[in-house]
């Protein structure tokens, strides 16, 4: 008998051994599968936290302190979040290895806001933001995918890789803009179309701390105001604009009370639950008819101005590490639903490896796409026109614009 | 030919629709007895036609070299009929122009042609599309309770309301943005700069994110927008205000810039403007406003568009091409006409759209021809006219050229004040003349 249970735990054991070795990940789904089966029950289907308040300018009353988050949510906010950090860390790698070229505008420490805000509105509704974009063309649909090929300029990429990274556009998302500040005119006039049409729709425009300044912004101030338009104007308060502080940018650094005569809150903007909070505020404050709203988003970016700065020549190394491991928003979130029983480590854990994978597929995906056809170089000049002939480089060649 | 002058008041006695006529009897009395029109300054029929207080800068100079009893155009009984009704009009605020000038009991020609200004025509053209289009709207300075600043919109306000007509703060960026990021949402507007002096302030809304949006989302988001206003030189506003814009817009993909000359392109243009559904850049001339061309019947209906890209041959010729656009197609007919005494043909092209440039139009007339000359108002350094010539020398037209192309164009200076200054700071009918003869060699 001993013999017998001697060959038969042998016998588990190399199985056991040869099933980890050869299916690992089937052992684990396995095994996640036996733990989640055994703790689904266990878990918190939602909790209430407490959250900053808000500093408020021109309101009577400030978002709610006391929020709830439901296990859903929290999950949902987490793998997107986790997305666009991997996402953008992916295309750090490839931009030192010169597979991005050009502009590249990182979004990972900022996550927060844009998940934040669109947990907040619908995606019927409307959103701008500059050239800081990679995580709002996320939110707003666009797959990673698309927006990987778009960055490796492929013609697989949200634009066809005729944009590229600032320059990104899908419904109800107008870019991507590369002029500072030009942005904030464009959300007010949709914003006026919203009124136009009736349809309780609003738009959110996004700018940063450098575009705070920019007198374009001020005479949006002025007619979102005046016109009441159904504008929420955020200000995504990085703490550097490019590489000068916001001491030494700006006369005044209260951005939420920079609209004067627009009412304004300032908000903790590495806090996911904050950020929607404010958000849902600001929203119905706008579908309401009271008119604009501005919000300013206390945030941070691990990386620098773009991947042509290395970010450490106007800010410590210190400064950034101490944000990471105080503030950063994964971790936040993370340890909120470890916290309150919402999520397991391994459930967590199981969504970065699917994450890394997504990324994985997407990055192959970017790097392997065919470059667009010269056929499309001179196409999408006019929309709705006929076919028009288009100089070449030389008065010989002439190119075929089609619509 | 001759209207009696109980004929000639009884149209103004209809004409003013009943408010006080008889306080109209003194003035045009003494009008029944003035001395006939064509020996009154042009300049001051021209102030009355425009309502403006400003003395028109009209070179007069070319008057007087022109035989007027040969210009068939205004011949004493229209003149006599034309500043009556413009005087009635001036007399007559907020009434519709047009309408006073439509009773054709005393016009000679053609049965269901009108005179109309370009501003009325203007008018009626942003008067028939915001009827046609829900998502049509007109925003700008002064466009609303003002009237527009130069009278383009009168009406409007009145008609369409707050929603369609928006009065804006003096903010050209801001506002140009507002209407930019309105496109991209769906509607369709017409934001007017009061002069495209302005539009300065707002160019970069108007090439970054209106004429490269298409192009750069990959035909994701369309921007279906026009961009109107005057344009180039206009009386006495020195140099601030008097640029021309043709080369700078014109440079750029993804717009389209068009230059109407007179009622019947400005008309035909708009319209195709704003059913265009990218941006389209629409130079008016302030000096043409007020100017009265007659439009045929055809170009009365609602729907009578003139396609952008095609220029219109005004005059035809056989020795010399003169290519053109705006004002100064006026003045090429002018020369044409004396230039016709001396047996001299010129065929004057009417560009009619900068961008993109009827090529084909200009090609098959030099081939005619063999002589180009381009006049224009801006300045010459990389202006329309060295676009014309270079297309002229690259394609096949060149072979047929029997002299260099000539630039006629504004000098190259910042516009001066003084009138003298201005005058010749800008072409006149004597320089396209003398071009044209030196181009011919003759």
């Amino acid at each position: 008998l001993e013999k017998h249970l001697i060959s038969n735990l042998s016998r588990f054991v190399s199985l056991s051994i040869h099933l980890v070795i050869n299916f690992p990940s089937l052992s684990l789904q396995g095994a996640a599968l036996v733990m989640s089966a055994r703790s689904y029950s266990d878990f918190t289907t939602q909790a209430s936290f407490e959250i900053k308040k808000c500093d408020i300018h021109k309101l009577d009353e400030a978002p709610a302190t006391e929020v709830v988050m439901t296990r859903d949510e929290g999950l949902q906010y987490y793998r997107t979040m986790q997305t666009m950090r991997r996402m953008e860390l992916k295309a750090d790698q490839l931009y030192k290895q010169k597979i991005i070229r050009g502009f590249c505008h990182l979004y990972d420490g900022q996550e927060a806001c844009a998940v934040g805000i669109e947990a907040a509105i619908n995606l019927t509704d409307h959103l701008i933001t500059a050239y800081r974009a990679h995580g709002y063309t996320l939110t707003r649909g666009g797959t990673v995918r698309e927006i990987m090929a778009e960055l490796t300029g492929r013609r697989g990429g949200i634009a066809k890789g005729k944009g590229g990274s600032m320059h990104m556009y899908s419904k109800n998302f107008y870019g991507g803009n590369g002029i500072v500040g030009a942005q904030v005119p464009l959300g007010a006039g949709v914003a006026l179309a919203c009124k136009y049409f009736g349809n309780n729709e609003l738009c959110v425009s996004l700018y940063g701390d450098g575009a705070a300044n920019q007198g374009q912004i001020f005479e949006t101030y002025n007619m979102a105001a005046l016109w009441k338009l159904p504008a929420i104007f955020i200000c995504e308060n990085n703490r550097y604009g490019m590489g000068t502080s916001v001491e030494r940018a700006a006369a005044s650094t209260d951005y939420y009370k920079r609209g004067d005569f627009i009412p304004g809150l300032r908000v903790d903007g590495m806090d996911i639950l904050c950020v929607r909070e404010a958000t849902r505020f600001a929203a119905e404050h706008c579908r309401s008819g009271k008119g604009p709203i501005l919000m300013e988003l206390q945030t941070y970016r691990y990386h620098g101005h773009s991947m042509s700065d290395p970010g450490v020549s106007y800010r410590t190394r210190e400064e950034i590490q101490e944000v990471r491991g105080k503030s950063d928003p994964i971790s936040l979130l993370k340890d909120r639903m470890l916290s309150n029983n919402m999520a397991s480590v391994e459930e967590l854990k199981e969504i970065d490896v699917s994450v890394r994978k997504e990324i994985e597929d997407a990055a192959q995906f970017a790097t392997t796409d065919p470059e667009p056809p010269l056929e499309d170089l001179c196409n999408h000049i006019f929309y709705n026109d006929p076919p028009l002939e288009v100089r070449g480089t030389n008065p010989w060649t002439k190119l075929k614009s089609v619509s | 030919m001759y209207c009696s002058s109980w004929q000639f008041w009884s149209s103004l006695h209809k004409g003013s629709s009943g408010r006080c006529p008889w306080l109209l009897f003194p003035f045009f009395t003494l009008w029944l007895f003035a001395p006939p029109p064509s020996q009154l300054s042009r300049c001051d029929w021209l102030c009355v036609m425009t309502r403006s207080d400003r003395v028109v800068n009209c070179s007069c100079d070319w008057l007087k070299s022109l035989d007027l009893s040969r210009v068939t155009a205004f011949s004493p009984a229209e003149d006599r009929f034309n500043m009556a009704a413009s005087l009635r009009c001036f007399l007559r605020t907020g009434k519709n122009a047009v309408s006073a000038l439509q009773r054709r009991e005393f016009h000679r020609s053609l049965p269901a042609a009108v005179q109309v200004t370009v501003r009325d025509a203007l008018n009626q053209a942003m008067d028939e599309e915001l009827e046609r289009d829900e998502r049509v709207f007109l925003l700008g300075e002064e466009v609303a309770q003002y009237d527009g600043a130069y009278k383009v919109s009168r009406g409007l306000w009145k008609k369409y309301g707050d929603k369609r007509i928006i009065d804006t703060p003096i903010t050209e960026m801001g506002f140009t943005g507002i209407a930019v990021g309105a496109a991209m949402a769906g509607l369709r507007p017409i934001c007017e700069f009061m002069t495209f002096n302005f539009s300065m302030q707002a160019i970069d809304q108007v090439i970054n994110s209106a004429a490269k949006t298409y192009y750069m989302s990959a035909g994701l988001q369309s921007v279906p927008i026009v961009f109107r206003g005057p344009n180039g030189a206009s009386a006495g506003v020195a140099a601030q205000h008097s640029q021309c814009f043709a080369a700078w817009y014109g440079h750029c993909p993804g717009l389209k810039v068009v230059s109407p000359w007179n009622a019947e392109d400005a008309k035909g243009l708009l319209k195709s403007a704003i059913r265009d559904d990218n941006p389209v850049v629409f130079l008016e001339n302030e000096l043409m406003y007020g100017v009265p061309f007659e439009m045929s019947e055809e170009s009365q209906s609602k729907d009578f568009t003139i396609p952008i890209g095609k220029a219109k041959v005004e005059r035809q010729g056989t020795h010399v091409t003169m290519v053109t656009h705006s004002r100064y197609v006026s003045h090429c007919l002018d020369a044409a006409a004396v230039l016709a005494k001396e047996g001299i043909e010129c065929e004057v092209i009417n560009l009619r759209t900068i961008r993109p440039l009827d090529v084909d139009c200009i090609e098959t007339s030099v081939m005619k021809t063999n002589h180009l000359v381009t006049v224009e108002g801006g300045w010459p350094q990389f202006g329309v006219g060295a676009e014309i010539c270079a297309r002229v020398m690259e394609g096949p037209a060149f072979n047929y050229l029997d002299a260099p192309a000539t630039r006629v164009t504004g000098v190259d200076i910042p516009m001066p004040y003084a009138k003298i200054l201005e005058d010749n700071s800008l072409p006149q009918i004597k320089d396209i003349i003398f071009s044209v003869k030196k181009t011919l060699n003759v």
